[in-house]
C-alpha cells in the first residue's frame, strides 16, 4: 500500500470518528451549546482542555523551536504549562462558581457595566481571531503535505469538518470530539519519540532518555549534543542565557496569557462543581505534560539525528556527499522546506553556523558558507522518516497534526461565537431573546466565524508570525488582570477595571507596534527590532507581563480615587469566593 | 449571621495563604531554579547537564502538576472543614 493510501485511511477514520461523536452529542439548549450542559467529568474535561490548548504550534512547531534554541527556548515549556497553576488557583474555581457562560459575562456583571463587557468582548475577539488563523493555516499545511491536495482545498475540508461538529454540537460536541482528538494526537506524538529514544539511548521513555547515556558514544546525550554543535560553530545546546530579565518576563507573559485566554477558561465552565474545576486543572496539566515532557526529548534527539545524518563520521570529519543523502531529505526538498546549495562546489553538504566567530575554522576546512537550510517546523513531521519508522507511523502523524489544529480551532470558534451571540446579541442588543432563538443565533455566529476564519486562513494578513505575541499579549495584559481583580478585590470598581484593561491593552499593543510595525504593516516599525533598542532589554514578545502590571496599577489607582462598587457587587464577589453559601448569581 | 461571616472570612484567609505558599513554590521552580539561580546550581550535575537545565525542561512542569493537585486536594478538604462544599 502506498503512503498516500495509508495517510488517507488514518485521517479518514479519525474524521469518521469525529462525525460519529458529533451526531451523538447534538446540543438541544444554549446551556448544552455553551458549556456542554455543565456535566462533563473532570478527567474528561482535563483531556478536552489539553486538546483545546495544544494547537498546531504545540504539536508541530514547539519541538523545532526548542531544537533550535536549546535551553533558551525552555521558556515555551514553562510558560505554556505554568499558566495552568495560575488558572487553577486564581481563576477557574471562582469563575465556575459564578456559573455563567462566557468570560465577558463575568466582567460585565462584576464591573456592573456594559462598557466593561464590550471591552472584554473586543479583547476576546481580537485574541481568538488572530489565534484561529494560525490553526486554519496549520490544518491547511497538514492536509496539503499528507493528502496531496492544494492548500486552499485542504483549508476548506478542515472548515467543513469543524463546521459539522461545532455547529451541530456546540460545546457538547466539541468537548467529546476533543477527547478523541487528544487520544489521537498524544499517540501520534509519543510513538515516534519512543522509537527514537530507544535508538539513541536504549531508554523506553523519551523524557528519561533525554538525561540518559547516548548508547553509541557512551557519554550523556546532552553532553554529546553540546560537543557536536560546538564543533560546527553553534552555541552550546545547554548554554545559559545572559538577558535573564527578558527570559523571566517572556515566560511570565506566556503564563498569564495562557491563564487569560478565553477558550481555555470556558472549558472549566463545563464541569459539575467547583471542586471538579480544581481537579480538572490538574488533569489538564497532566495530559498536557505527557506531550510537553516528550517535546524537549524529541527536540534534542532530532537535532542530534539531523547532525549525525549530515556528518556520519562525526563533526570533525567530512560531511556526506549530496548524491548519497537519505530519502527523507529528498522528500522534504520537494516541499522546499529543506534547501541545499553547493557553495564550494565539492558535492558535499556543509551544514554549520555561518557566523564571523566561526569564519576562520570554516575557511580552514575549505567551506564557503552554510549549504543546508532546514525549516524547523518539519522536525516533528519528518521524525518518523528520520528514524526509519514504518509508513503507518507517518499516517498517524498526519492524523495527529490535524487533530491538534482542529481541536484548538473548534475551541476558539466556540469562544468567538458565544461572545457574539451571548454577550453582544443577548447581552446588549436583544436581552429578551428566547433560549431557542439564542441557540439559533449561536449557530449562525459559529457559521460566520468559520467562514471568516477560513477566509483569513487562505489570505493570511501579513502578521501571521506575530499572532502568538498578539494573542498572548492581549489576554495577559487585559483579561487576566481584570478577572483576577474581579475575584480578589472588592474595591476595584467599574471605571477602574475599564481604564485598567484599556491601559494594559494599549500599552502592550503600542510596544509591539513600535518594533514590529504599526498594525503589523511592514516597514512602519518605529525602531529596529533588536535588543539594543528594547526598553531595559525587554523584547516586544515579553511585554505582556509589563502591560499586566500597568493594568493592575491603573485599575487600583483609579478605583481608590472613585466610589467603591455597590453593595450587591461586593456580595457577588463574596459569593464567587465560596463554593457554597451566600447565594448570589448562580442560575441553577 | 456574624458567626457565619467569621467562618467564611477564615476560609478565605486560609485559601489566600495556601495560594501564596503555592505561588512561592511555583516561582521558585520556574523563575528561581530554572532561570535566575541556574548559575548557582551549576555544580549539581544531572544527566550530562546541570540542575537548572533539568528544571527548565522537565522539573518545573513536574512541580506545576504536583502543586495543582495539592491545591485541589487541600482546598476540597477546606471546603468540607468549613462546611462550604457544594
Amino acid at each position: 500500500m502506498d503512503q498516500f493510501t495509508i495517510n488517507l485511511i488514518f485521517v479518514g477514520s479519525s474524521f469518521a470518528l469525529y462525525f460519529g461523536i458529533a451526531i451523538w452529542a447534538r446540543a438541544g439548549s444554549t446551556k448544552e451549546f455553551y458549556v456542554a450542559g455543565g456535566g462533563v467529568h473532570p478527567v474528561l474535561n482535563g483531556m478536552a482542555t489539553a486538546a483545546d490548548w495544544m494547537s498546531a504550534a504545540s504539536f508541530i512547531s514547539m519541538a523545532g523551536l526548542i531544537a533550535a534554541g536549546g535551553y533558551a527556548n525552555s521558556t515555551f515549556l514553562m510558560g505554556w504549562t505554568g499558566g495552568y497553576v495560575l488558572l487553577a488557583m486564581l481563576l477557574a474555581p471562582y469563575l465556575r462558581k459564578f456559573g455563567k457562560f462566557t468570560v465577558p459575562d463575568f466582567i460585565g456583571d462584576r464591573f456592573y457595566s456594559k462598557t466593561a463587557r464590550l471591552v472584554a468582548v473586543a479583547c476576546l475577539i481580537i485574541a481568538s481571531v488572530t489565534y484561529v488563523i494560525g490553526q486554519m493555516t496549520g490544518a491547511g499545511v497538514a492536509f496539503s503535505r499528507f493528502l496531496e491536495v492544494d492548500n486552499d482545498t485542504g483549508l476548506v475540508i478542515a472548515a467543513i469538518v469543524v463546521f459539522f461538529y461545532a455547529v451541530l454540537g456546540g460545546m457538547k460536541g466539541i468537548t467529546y470530539t476533543q477527547v478523541a482528538q487528544y487520544v489521537v494526537l498524544i499517540i501520534a506524538y509519543t510513538i515516534p519519540a519512543v522509537f527514537i529514544s530507544m535508538q539513541l539511548t536504549d531508554t523506553l521513555i523519551p523524557a528519561i532518555g533525554l538525561f540518559s547515556e547516548h548508547t553509541e558514544s557512551g557519554i550523556p546525550l546532552l553532553q554529546k549534543l553540546d560537543e557536536v554543535v560546538r564543533e560546527l560553530g553553534f552555541q552550546d545546546y545547554t548554554a545559559d542565557v545572559d538577558n535573564k530579565l527578558n527570559m523571566i518576563l517572556f515566560t511570565l507573559s506566556l503564563m498569564i496569557g495562557t491563564a487569560g485566554l478565553p477558550h481555555v477558561i470556558i472549558r472549566f465552565f463545563t464541569v459539575p462543581k467547583v471542586a471538579d474545576a480544581r481537579w480538572s486543572a490538574g488533569w489538564a496539566l497532566v495530559f498536557i505534560a505527557l506531550l510537553y515532557l516528550t517535546a524537549p526529548a524529541v527536540a534534542s534527539m532530532a537535532r542530534l539525528n539531523l547532525l549525525t545524518t549530515v556528518y556520519p563520521s562525526g563533526p570533525t570529519e567530512q560531511p556526506i556527499e549530496y548524491a548519497e543523502r537519505p530519502d527523507w531529505v529528498q522528500t522534504w526538498e520537494t516541499t522546499g522546506l529543506i534547501k541545499f546549495e553547493d557553495k564550494n562546489g565539492d558535492g558535499r553538504v556543509q551544514f554549520y553556523n555561518d557566523v564571523p566567530a566561526f569564519q576562520e575554522e570554516a575557511t580552514a576546512r575549505g567551506w564557503a558558507g552554510n549549504e543546508l537550510d532546514v525549516n524547523r517546523d518539519i522536525l516533528v513531521l519528518a521524525n518518523p522518516e528520520i528514524a526509519n519508522l514504518p509508513s503507518w507511523v507517518i499516517g498517524l502523524i498526519a492524523a495527529g497534526g490535524l487533530a491538534a489544529a482542529l481541536s484548538t480551532a473548534a475551541g476558539l470558534l466556540l469562544a468567538i461565537s458565544s461572545a457574539i451571540s451571548h454577550d453582544l446579541i443577548k447581552g446588549s442588543i436583544n436581552p429578551n431573546i428566547s433560549d431557542k432563538g439564542e441557540l439559533k443565533v449561536a449557530r449562525i455566529s459559529m457559521f460566520v466565524a468559520i467562514v471568516v476564519a477560513t477566509y483569513l486562513g487562505m489570505n493570511p494578513p501579513g502578521f501571521a508570525a506575530q499572532v502568538v505575541a498578539l494573542a498572548f499579549g492581549i489576554a495577559g495584559a487585559s483579561l487576566f488582570p481584570a478577572l483576577m481583580m474581579g475575584i480578589f478585590s472588592k474595591r476595584v470598581n467599574g471605571i477602574g477595571a475599564i481604564t485598567g484593561m484599556l491601559a494594559g491593552l494599549i500599552s502592550t499593543l503600542v510596544y509591539i507596534f513600535l518594533f514590529l510595525g504599526w498594525f503589523f504593516i511592514p516597514g512602519t516599525a518605529s525602531f529596529a527590532n533588536t535588543p539594543d533598542n528594547w526598553l531595559f532589554g525587554i523584547s516586544p514578545l515579553s511585554f505582556g507581563a509589563v502591560g499586566a502590571v500597568i493594568n493592575f496599577v491603573v485599575a487600583f489607582t483609579v478605583s481608590s480615587l472613585t466610589a467603591p462598587p455597590p453593595k450587591e457587587i461586593q456580595e457577588l464577589v463574596e459569593s464567587v469566593r465560596y463554593p457554597q453559601g451566600a447565594g448570589g448569581a448562580v442560575d441553577h | 449571621m456574624s458567626d457565619n461571616n467569621n467562618n467564611a472570612e477564615k476560609y478565605w484567609q486560609a485559601n489566600l495563604r495556601l495560594i501564596l505558599g503555592s505561588l512561592v513554590v511555583w516561582a521558585l521552580a520556574s523563575y528561581g531554579c530554572a532561570i535566575l539561580l541556574r548559575p548557582l546550581l551549576s555544580g549539581i550535575h544531572v544527566g550530562g547537564t546541570d540542575l537548572g537545565f533539568w528544571f527548565a525542561q522537565q522539573g518545573s512542569i513536574l512541580v506545576f502538576i504536583v502543586l495543582t493537585f495539592f491545591y485541589a486536594w487541600k482546598m476540597n478538604k477546606l471546603d468540607e472543614e468549613f462546611g462550604l462544599q457544594e
